[in-house]
This record gives structure tokens, sequence and C-alpha cells, in this order.
């Protein structure tokens, strides 16, 4: 538990916007307006008051610079954060997803004068579509959970569809994301866990035994969350099908499969994308990002709609026409618009144009080639539980014979040796799981001082335990009081008291 | 091989410790048949290429800063951005990091997002905001899942006001798909005219949300406060659609009683940007915080005695939950919600309030001037703030081509989604707009009047 | 771990008391979540159960559980003022947070303390 030193105040590292404001103060100066006055509505229906903040322009950015101060980033370092896929993100895709013709198009514009974005969304599609084996893409939706919820919503009209309605049933791997089981959720379905076997594969009997004329389908993690590709594949989709089943597919873990396998070749039947992950969409502390879904020819008529569609082919020198169609049997509309095109699609079009085919198996091929070669550093240091080749990332266990150093506390520990941590408690079926990812884009000289470090952690475990336990020393921010935090609940602050009378 | 910074050399050092001969017998789990497939994608292009397509393709597009003249809204609008917003979502430290699943090297990230919370907070008049959702219609949707899960699913009717966003009820239509929920008036032929007080009469005892939007889709400004004490007499809760700009003038959804308010924040400081990424915001009252989807973020202090941020109540959530969680959200639009909170804080008490003067003084100017022409006239007496819906004496499409050859990017066709009003143009008028672009809107229609 | 041996068991944590009806979670199932922040009771005064039906849902800092009926029967009050103090299910399970009280309850197959008592100890390895 934590210990706050007694204290009558406590201390402050940065005021709040609030804190900092002052009457007066304005960082903006607005034309005045041009046009005849006109009266303003009857006072009701007027906010008496606008409690907002009052700065300078200097304030804002100096608040704002302070605070990115406090953050680590991949921008700084090394950020082997399992199944987040925290890459490098290339900074040309900073600078072509703010060209002005994409930054100030309305997404209700006549298709005539957005034909730039049509074309790249209508390439975009056909992209995935080759890169992933499927029939169709939609780019709707908003991130990975969303292009999950899209894709059990498919799976669901389909049933549907062929009148099959006795379908409830999700079947959903003990090492599944917590979004799978929450996407089924959510449309009310019933959700049956199946065990994995002693090599990390979906236990093939279990899975069997769950199949029935009741399953809607299996949502499948390929790499799973343990980095491990399923070595029963094939055997897995064959079982699902054969009752009648349809195939997920979480794409979190693509940057294993690029150029590598399609998945769309080894019959599944729908897939998201996470191009915050796979593609390079920075993360952006928690967002946008942005989940395309994939689906097999029998499902391209339930994708959401629109969908982007050539309206009129092109002759010679003319390019076609682009503009929006909808799917015959679409499940509807996922979000306004169309989709995060700015910061989701401009970024991934210019990341996948700059790989080309061969850019792009490189990036599975080095991500696997890192995590492998991570994994064989740690081995024996740290125990591995499913030890065999790994995809682009592996568990290890975050603890140590007759030590009670925790997962948690090697995770900080490693704070203080400049890294970020690893995933920890994840995937649940590892104890005190360390997921470690590093990417394609992190030298040897990184990951070999990433490994000291963690290997250096496993001595202090032993020697020194206190000194990890109590970590980190050497950040701004010590540990956080997550009880007080969630027992006290203060979720905003406000103007100070008789801030006016200032 | 852009990005690799392995050389071939300690590539196969890495092959040795890791004890195979090459690459590709790390992939020997892949079924043999697939492996390996040749991708159908053009070759590489280098930077300086890649620039030269993509700008390509953007000067391919019409855009309203320097080809077009935009009335458009209908959702998405056209509002001065002041420098500084991207400059802060261009920091490294910002855009690069990852959820702030460790507070103690992502105070940066918490503290922004805490402000944020508390700027939403202060302007919908409500007691707690969450770290945002995808956009404005998904926040609309998963206030029926807080109002369903509130109610433990006892209560299966949604009213919705046919004047929401089409595009909002179309996917509160799509989210509700496996909910067994009844959908009550979410009728485009329903009587547009009509007060928000006859939607009362669709709220009954079974229903768990009423659903309005502020200002309506038509832009008309209409006080909710009387039937928000009807829809609470029958134990519903209230969800609002808010305009964030309409609210740093009017009366916000908090006073008038509301349960829950969400909105779109693109106008707050987030370029149009064909329609995303925008960052739905989504307000509510404290008592249902634990009903409420998405990341949270709560004051605590650290082991140094210091002020700091977590994110809290995590086991609402889907990673801990799973199937039994409200949503399965957990990405939300981080980068996007930290620039609204820049946004905010630059324009602040004044700022926004002039903003939000300017849109309604310009918005009045046009609708003055616009019904002057014979043959076209608003359509709704109601106060309006920068929005108004037109009535035309012919096709809006065809209208709308004769102001694109003027330059001139017109309004929203409202009888696509609604029939009653063929002909009839939604137009959008803000601070970007100067007296002589509405002047310029007003003689290109007065010319396809008289045609 | 305090396991009290007038109350009776069951395999997901929950204690029941023959004598008044009364049940809750138990002190191995408190301490297994850690600081509780959240309780919400899913039935209400008057409603008949079946044993194992969902009652309530606990949340602490970092995991959530779903507690469910020790017994049938119908209830005959629930603790209503627990959802404002969540925590006392962290200090007092057996007293100040029992749930809900049961009547004419039909016991399903519960544990008595000892061999509960066996039952977490099995567990904690």
């Amino acid at each position: 538990m934590i210990n706050a030193p007694e204290q009558t105040k406590v201390k402050i590292v940065e005021p709040t916007i609030f804190d900092l404001s002052s009457p007066g103060r304005t960082g903006v100066t607005m034309p005045a307006s041009d046009v005849p006055e006109t009266a303003l509505p009857p006072e009701e229906l007027l906010r008496p008051d606008l409690p907002l903040p009052e700065l300078a322009e200097v304030d804002v950015v100096r608040h704002y610079m302070h605070l990115s101060s406090f953050n680590y980033s991949v921008d700084s370092g090394f950020y082997p954060l399992g199944s987040c896929t925290m890459k490098y993100n290339p900074k040309i895709n900073e600078d072509t997803c703010r060209l002005p013709g994409f930054l100030y198009t309305h997404p209700l514009q006549p298709i005539e004068t957005v034909q730039g974005n049509l074309a790249l969304m209508y390439q975009l599609q056909e992209w995935l579509k080759e890169i992933s084996g499927f029939a169709g893409v939609t780019l709707q939706p908003a991130a990975g959970a969303h292009g999950e919820f899209t894709g059990v919503l498919i799976m669901r009209a389909y049933h549907k569809s062929r009148g099959d309605h006795k379908r409830v049933k999700m079947l959903i791997p003990d090492s599944a994301h917590g979004t799978n089981p929450a996407s089924s959720g959510m449309m009310g379905l019933q959700v049956v866990q199946i065990p994995s076997d002693s090599r990390g594969n979906v236990d093939l009997k279990a899975l069997e035994a769950a199949c029935d004329d009741t399953v809607v389908g299996m949502m499948l993690t390929n790499p799973n969350t343990l980095g491990l590709f399923d070595e029963n594949i094939e055997k897995v989709i064959e079982l699902v099908h054969n009752c009648g089943g349809l195939m997920y597919g979480d794409g979190a873990n693509l940057n294993a499969l690029l150029g590598i396998v399609r998945p769309g070749d080894l019959g599944f039947d729908v897939m998201h994308f996470n191009l915050h992950k796979t593609f390079s969409v920075p993360h952006g502390g928690g967002g946008p990002g942005s989940g395309p879904v994939g689906v097999a020819a029998h499902l391209v008529d339930f994708l959401p709609e629109p969908l982007v569609g050539i309206i009129e082919e092109g002759e010679d020198d003319m390019p076609p026409l682009y503009g929006f169609v909808k799917p015959a049997k679409t499940i509807g509309r996922m979000k306004a618009f169309h989709g995060h095109f700015g910061g989701g699609m401009v970024r991934a079009f210019t990341y996948i144009a700059m790989h080309g085919p061969d850019g792009l198996r490189d990036i599975s091929q080095y991500a696997v080639l890192n995590a492998n070669y991570l994994q064989a550093r740690l081995r024996g240091t740290y125990k591995i539980p499913y030890d065999r080749i790994c995809m682009h990332e592996f568990v290890a266990e975050g603890r140590f014979e007759g030590s009670d150093v925790r997962a948690l506390d090697i995770a900080k520990r490693l704070m203080d040796y400049n890294f970020h941590p690893p995933t920890n408690y994840f995937p649940l079926i590892v104890h005190e799981a360390l997921m470690i990812e590093p990417t394609e884009t992190e030298n040897k000289d990184t990951l070999d001082a990433f490994a000291d470090a963690l290997i250096k952690i496993a001595e202090e475990a032993k020697t020194n335990p206190e000194v990890v336990k109590s970590a980190p020393h050497t950040t701004k921010f010590g540990r956080m009081d997550e009880v007080k935090a969630a027992r006290e609940l203060v979720l905003c602050c406000w103007l100070p008291e008789n801030y006016s009378d200032q | 091989m852009t990005y690799i910074p392995i050389s071939p050399r300690e590539r196969d050092a890495m092959l040795e410790t890791i004890g195979v001969k090459s690459l590709d017998d790390l992939f020997e789990d892949v079924p043999a048949k697939h492996r390996f497939p040749k991708l159908d994608l053009p070759p590489a292009l280098t930077e300086m290429e890649v620039l030269d397509e993509l700008s390509g393709l953007a000067q391919a597009n019409e855009n309203v800063h320097s080809d077009l003249i935009s009335f458009l809204g209908a959702g998405a609008y056209n509002h001065y951005i002041p420098s500084v917003v991207d400059h802060m979502l261009r920091r490294g430290e910002f855009y690069t990091a990852y959820t702030p699943y460790q507070p103690e090297i992502s105070q940066g990230t918490l503290q922004a997002i805490f402000e944020y919370q508390s700027l939403m907070c202060a302007l919908t008049g409500m007691e707690v905001s969450n770290a945002s959702h995808y956009d404005g219609a998904t926040a609309a949707a998963e206030a029926v899942n807080l109002a369903f899960a509130q109610f433990r699913g006892k209560r299966r009717k949604v009213v919705v006001s046919p004047t929401v966003h089409p595009q909002y009820r179309a996917v509160i239509r799509t989210y509700t798909q496996g909910m067994d929920l009844e959908l009550a008036g979410d009728d485009p032929n329903a009587d547009l005219e009509s007060s928000p007080e006859n939607l009362q009469s669709l709220v009954s005892e079974d229903t768990c949300l009423v659903i309005v939007q502020y200002p309506d889709f038509f832009g008309r400004i209409y006080d909710y406060t009387k039937l928000i004490e009807a829809a609470h007499a029958k134990g519903a809760l209230v969800c609002v659609v808010a305009n964030p700009t309409a609210l740093a003038m009017f009366k916000t959804p908090g006073a008038m009683g509301a349960d829950i308010v969400v909105g779109d924040g693109q106008p707050l400081g987030i370029p149009l940007w064909y329609g995303g990424p925008s960052v739905g915001f989504f307000t509510t009252r404290k008592q249902y915080v634990h009903k409420m989807a998405g990341r949270l973020v709560g004051e605590t202090m650290d082991s140094k005695g210091q002020r700091s941020y977590v994110l809290t109540l995590t086991a609402r959530e889907q990673h801990i939950k799973r199937e039994r969680a409200t949503s399965n959200i957990c990405t939300n639009q981080g980068l996007i919600a930290l620039g609204t909170a820049v946004y905010l804080s630059l324009l602040g008490k004044k700022g926004l309030r002039q903003v939000a003067e300017l849109c309604y003084q310009k918005a009045h100017y046009a609708a003055a001037q616009l019904s002057k022409i014979e043959g076209m006239g608003l359509c709704f007496s109601e106060p309006f703030f920068h929005e108004f819906a037109l009535c035309l004496n012919r096709p809006v499409e065809e209208v709308n081509a004769h102001l694109l050859e003027h330059g001139i990017l017109g309004g929203y066709n409202l009888g696509q989604d609604y029939p009653a009003l063929k002909n009839h143009m939604l137009i959008a008028v803000t601070e970007m707009n100067t007296k002589e672009d509405i002047d310029a809107l007003v003689e290109a229609l007065s010319e396809v009047s008289h045609d | 771990m305090n396991i009290p041996t007038n109350l009776k068991y069951t395999k997901s944590d929950e204690w029941f008391d023959p004598a008044t009806g009364a049940m809750g979670i138990t002190d191995y199932a408190q301490s297994q979540l850690s600081d509780i922040v959240f309780v919400e009771l899913l039935v209400e005064e008057g409603d008949t159960l079946e044993a194992g039906k969902p009652i309530a849902s606990v949340e602490s800092v970092k995991a959530s559980a779903e507690i469910y009926a020790p017994a049938g029967g119908k209830v005959a009050a629930v603790n209503k003022g627990l959802a404002d103090k969540p925590e006392a299910i962290n200090s007092d399970p057996y007293g100040e947070a029992w749930m809900i009280q049961l009547e004419g309850a039909a016991e399903g197959d519960l544990m008595d303390s000892a061999a509960y008592e066996k039952y977490c100890a099995e567990r904690t390895h």
C-alpha cells in the first residue's frame, strides 16, 4: 500500500488551467462583427455565466509544455507495451495528414469536390484488402473495439439473413483481449470461454465440445496474446466453420503478419485492423485510433454504410468518379460521417505507400526478429511459460522463486532505467505477466540495454528487493494512491471561489 | 526498410542468439501453403515521392479554406483554429504516448484529460465527464447504453426526437440492434413544426431514455426544462445532444435538468478533416458515473505527496469487466480531447462567448437577407443559433450546383432525410463567414430564384 | 482469515447465515478484490430468488465481481445503506456489509466453515 507522508498541504507540481486563470486575460482576440446587430434571444434562454478559465497565449503554451514534459513517449524512448505496437511514428505522416486539401474539407461536400479524399479512401480499401486477403473493407470504425463491434454486428446479421435465429454463443479463448467479450456482450451474446493448451494454442478438444448449431462464431487473436501463432489454426477455423460459425480475427497483432500470411487466406471471415498499431498512426495518449474491418466475400453485403466505390469508370487519361455506395444488406452506420479520415487514413496511406510489398514484409520480419531476440536474451532469467519461437511479442513471468517482488514492481523499476514498462497482468492466463512487444523500429543497442536492465532488476529482486518494491525512484512522480482516487472521486476542478473578486 | 534501424550484421548476430539461420525460419508455425504471399501493391515510394503524391490528392479537393466559401454545417463546422492548438498537438510527448496506464510517467496526458473533463463540465453545466468517445453520434449511442444499464434492462424504450441529427439517429439504430429495444419518435415524417413537449406523449413507464438535440438539427433553440420534468416524472433519463459553441451563450442542459449531455467537440478547435477524427464529449450527473462507459481520470496524491492524476473506476471497463461491461470502448480520442482543451483554455470565458455571438449575429444577418429573396423564406420561426432551414422554390441540388459555380459551398439538403422538407436547405454561418461572403450567397441565390 | 463457524459458505465466496437468512461476501473474497469502491444490489425486497442468481455487483480498484444468492427464497430485506458505504465490505464483511436477507431460504449445497477454510487454503497457492 502507498504511504503518503503525513502533511496538511498537497504539493502542486503544475497548477491546473483553472488555477492559472486570472480575470480579464484572453488568449485570442476575435474580429469585431461586420454585420448589423441583431438582438440576442430572451434572457431566459441564455446562460448567466460561462465559468471557463482566462489566460494569455503564453500562459497556455507554457502550461501544456510543462504537462508534455511529464509524459514518456515513443519519441523519447523504448515503449515495449505488449499488444499495443508502439512503433516509431514517421514524421512525414504528420505533414501529409495536415495538407490543407485534407484538413479543410467538409464531410458533406458534393463528391465532385472531394475526389482526392475519395480516391485515397478507395485506394486504402483496396490495399487493406490485398494485405489481408479479404473481399471488402470498411474504413468507418473509429478504433479497434469499434471495429470488433462492427464485426460482431455483421456476423449476427449474416446468420439472421439466413433465417438462422438460434445462434447466441460467441467462443472466445481465455487469452483474449477484454474488448472481445465486451463487444459480444453489447450484442447480448453469451460468451463461452475456450481454454488454451500447454503450447499456448486453442485447446482443440474444448473447442470441438463447444461447437454446435448455437455458435455465432469465434473471436480469435492470431498470433494470440502470448505472441504465439496458433499451430493448429487451420483446424480451429475448420471446427468453427463446420458448425456453421464464422471466424472473427482480432487484428491487434497484425504487425506480425504483413506479407507473412493473409488472414483471409487462412479462412477468417471478418477481421479488424488497428491502423494505430500496425500502420503507424500515433496513439495520441489514448486515441484517436482507426479500426477498419475486412470481410470475406459472403459478408460484403453486410458492411456498414457507406463504402467508397467507383460511380463512373474512368477512361484513358480521365480518372474514375469516386463516390459512396450502400451495401445491399448493410448493418447501418457505425459513426457520423466517414471514419477517421485525417488522423487515421491519410497517415496509414502514407505509410503503406512508402513501404510497398517488400517493405511491409520487412516490418513483420523484423518485429518478429526483435521479439525473439529479446526472448532469447531473457530466457534463463525470467520464466517464459510458453517457450517457443514467438511472433512479434512474448510473455514472461514477473516473479521469482522465494521473492515477493511482483510484475508490477518490475514494471515500476524499469522506469528508473528510463524504459516504459511492458504490459503487465495481461494475458490473464499467465501469473504476473510481463507482455513484451519491442516492434521493428528499435535497434539492437536498445534491445540489449532493455534486456540488461531486466536482468539487473532480477538480481535486485534477490539482493535488494526493497529498491524494486518501492520503485520508481527517479521519476518526477511516485506511485499513486489509486484507492484515494476511487473513493474520493474528484473528477473535475473549477475556477477558485470568489474568482471574479480577484 | 525505411524505419528499421538494424544492420545486416546486427541481424545475423541476433539470429545466432535466437538459434535460427534466417528470418524466414521464424515463421514455421504459419501454414506453408499460405506463407509469404506475394502482395500486389505498388512499389515503395521515398518520402519526397510520397509527399508529392499526397499533395496531388489533397489538391484534387476543393477546400473551404482557399477554394470555397462554406455555408455547410449539419454536424461539422468551419471555425477558426488558433495556431497554438496544432503546435501543442504536434508535441511528440503527447501524440506518441499511449493510454496513461503508467501514471508516474503519464501525468501530462492525465492532467490534460482531467482539465478536459473539467472544461466539459463547465460548458455543459454537468458534474462529471469521461475522457471522451469517438464522436457525437457514438456518444449519443453510449447514452442509451448508460440508461439501459441504469435500469438493468427493465425499461426497454428509448424516445428519440426526429430533430436529432439523422446520422446520430442512424448510429443509435445500429448500436441497439441486439438490445431488443423500442426506438420511439425516430420518424422523419413526424410533425417537425411542433414543440419538443409533443414528445412527452411517447414517454412511458417503460422508457429508459429520451434524446433531444440542442440546438436541434434545424438550428432551433428550445428550453427543454418542461420536457425533462415530464420525463423525470415517468422515471426516465434525458440526454441532450448539444453543440458546444452554442453552450457558450445559451442556457446549459445542466440547468434544464438533463441527466446526460453529449455532443461532438469538433467545433472546439478541431479541423473538419473530412469528418474525422473529432471527439465525442459525454457528461452526466455523479450518481450515474458507475454506469458511464469510457475512461475517467480522477485526482489523487503520489508517494511524494504531490497532487497527481490516475485513471479511476477502471473496474467498470471492458479489460476488467469483460462481457459484463456497459460498453466495449477502449480507445478514446485523447489527442483530440487535448486539442479542445487547448482551444477552450485559449479562448476562455470571453473568447468563446465572442465566437458564439459572432456566429449568432452573422447567421441572423444571413437569414434576414435571404428571407427577403422572392420565393424563399425561413421554415421555422423559433429562435435559432447559427443554422437555419431555408425554403427554396426549386430542388436543393440545382441550387447548390449553381452556388458551386460561384465558389460557394451551399447548405445541407434536408429533403434527403425529411420527405416534408423537399426543397429545403440547412444553412450554417460561423465567424469564418464575412459580411461579404454572406452578401455573395444572397446575390447568387437571388439569381437562381429569378431564373 | 476470518471464517465464522456459525455460517455456511459457497464456492463463489458468499456467506449465508442459516439462523437469520442474511448473506454477504466472505473475508477471503474482500481481500482478493482489495479496496471496494462500488456495490450495486440487483434485487429488491419481495423478489423471489433461486440459488445462484446474481444479487449484487461489486467493483474494487482493480477487479469486479458478481455476487450470487447462496440459497433460494424470498428477499425479506436489502441493505440499502451499503451502496453509500462500499468500503464496509472490506472492514466488516460479516456484519455491517450484509447484502440481503432471505426468508424461507432453501439452502443449496453449502460448505461449513472447516470445508471453506480448506477451500480457501487450496487457492492461495
